[in-house]
């Protein structure tokens, strides 16, 4: 049987993912499909197939608000060309985005009463994204049908069951916030403090990790682990240098000097040019850009760190990073490209730190799983 | 006309940057030994692995083709295919609009997606039977 998903079905309240897909004709065998691929979406190991099939098949229909502050749209502009329009379409299917001043038809008054029947009919239980940062210096450089950023974000938090900040701006206050931060520009967290926050950072997120990560709340109805910022350890778990396939020339002290030299051309290491990649927590280097098609590193730039707070005013983009952040990036550079015995013991070393991530790197609870209903 | 050379970069050539194909076949090569002694299956998720350009295409041809193709229409293509070392196989998935939403290699006797699933089979037995008592097809019986 083959039944292909071309437009949504409303979900009832009460209805879970599993019997709205029956009921739409979707096999068990294409579910079974479509939990692969979230399963490889949220960055969780195959063998956790079954596990996520029986949680997706009892997950219901949340209902998710977005709110748009100080931000250039790059963000949903980032979610709405994820590639794997299959899944994210069952995704979008089964969650009800119920305000998205981008998105969404209404305007003006219609817009903000759907917003508040929104936030009324399910107080407590909605999910909150926000993209963009508050200003709080002045409310009024920023308002949305009359009322501050930073009141809508107060009023609309108090019935979230979690916030999600998508974005560099909305996590850790991005570009606006940067020096001279001229509107006051703050991050969700810095003003909400008593409710769970999930920061999925980025200048944009790649797209799957937004969807992986309302995935993840939609499948478990749980947080996901987070690291000391709040962002996802799926994610954002392992460094872009960690996880970069031209790690092995920074090992051996190969570096690029300039543009458009040798080691440039021998696609070596972008440390010297600024890369941002050790100091940088994000998975473009596993799950790239555009499909799976490449990352900024893979196209011969170096990494900007936009997923890191202040990366906007932590110097120039092609600045070397002035202080290794290990003792194995300070060998490297005095061992240089000569000696091979040296780089092949820091080898070593790299992947005793990196198996010792990997353990550290805790992808989901046994409670996520064990978690009934 | 004469067009000044452009520089070459090497950057999409794999062979020169890899470094993962070899591991990651160490790793098949040690699941198919655990299958073989113990029944026990392995799931590779190839998008979790950081590949340099070229590297997946080097351990598919290195995989190369073996036996038994499927194709599969579940919420768009999947391609399935064992390959020249049975017990490994390839599975790729594609989406309604053709675009790779994920790619497996799995070490194991039948990869799980190809089984008939309990669900599926209890709604064939329930239209078998209604096309057992319709009158149209009493006839073939």
């Amino acid at each position: 049987m083959k039944k292909h998903i071309t437009e949504a079905e409303p979900i009832g309240d009460d209805d879970t993912l599993g019997a709205a897909l029956r009921r739409q004709g979707v096999s068990r065998r294409s579910f079974l499909k479509f939990c692969a691929a979230t399963a490889s979406m949220m960055a969780l190991p195959p063998s956790m197939v079954p596990a996520i099939a029986k949680a997706l098949e009892r997950a219901k229909r949340p209902s998710v608000i977005w709110l748009s502050f100080q931000e250039c749209t790059g963000c949903t502009e980032s979610l709405t060309r994820a590639h794997t329009a299959t899944v994210e379409s069952l995704i979008f299917d089964s969650i009800s985005l119920d305000y998205h001043h981008t998105l969404q038809a209404a305007a003006g008054h219609a817009a903000e009463e759907a917003r508040e029947a929104a936030m009324r009919e399910n107080f407590g239980k909605y999910l909150l994204v926000i993209d963009g940062s508050i200003p709080v210096g002045n409310p009024g450089y920023s308002t949305i049908a009359g009322i501050s950023n930073l009141d809508m974000l107060l009023e609309t938090a108090k019935g979230a069951a979690a916030i999600i900040p998508v974005g560099t701006c909305a996590a850790y206050g991005g570009i606006p916030q940067a020096d001279p931060n001229p509107t006051g520009a703050a991050s969700v967290a810095d003003l909400i403090t008593d409710k769970p926050i999930i920061n999925v950072p980025g200048c944009p997120p790649i797209p799957v990790v937004i969807t992986g990560v309302l995935t993840h709340f939609l499948t478990f109805g749980t947080l996901p682990e987070l690291d000391q910022l709040g962002r996802p350890k799926a994610f954002y778990g392992q460094s872009i240098h960690d996880r970069c396939y031209r790690r092995p020339f920074y090992d051996k002290g190969q570096f690029a000097e300039t543009f458009d030299d040798e080691g440039a051309r021998k696609g070596w290491c972008l440390y010297k040019l600024g890369c941002k990649g050790p100091t940088s927590y994000n998975a473009c280097a596993t799950t790239k850009w555009n499909g799976g098609t490449s990352f900024p590193i893979e196209s011969g730039h170096p990494c900007l760190g936009c997923s890191e707070p202040k990366f906007w005013d932590g110097g120039s983009f092609y600045k070397a990073l002035s202080i290794p952040t290990t003792e194995v990036a300070r060998d490297a550079l005095y061992a240089g490209a000569a000696a091979i015995a040296v780089g092949s013991a820091l080898g070593m070393k790299n992947r005793a730190s990196s198996k010792q991530a990997k353990a550290e790197h805790q992808k989901v609870s046994v409670d996520d799983l064990n978690k009934e209903d | 006309m004469v067009t000044a050379p452009f520089p070459q970069f090497n950057i999409q050539n794999g062979d020169d940057l890899t470094r993962n194909v070899r591991p990651l076949l160490y790793e098949i090569r040690h699941a198919l030994q655990d299958l073989l002694e113990t029944g026990e299956s392995r799931v590779v998720d190839l998008r979790s692995i950081p590949l340099a350009p070229g590297e997946e295409e080097k351990l598919i041809n290195l995989l190369g083709c073996g036996e038994v193709v499927v194709k599969l229409e579940a919420l768009g293509l999947s391609e399935i295919y064992e390959t020249q070392y049975p017990g490994v196989w390839l599975v790729t998935h594609f989406n309604t609009d053709s675009s790779i939403i994920g790619r497996f290699v799995e070490i194991t006797l039948i990869p799980e997606i190809l089984k008939a699933q309990q669900e599926d089979m209890k709604d064939s037995l329930l239209q078998l039977d209604e096309a057992l008592l319709s009158g149209d097809d009493r006839e073939v019986v």
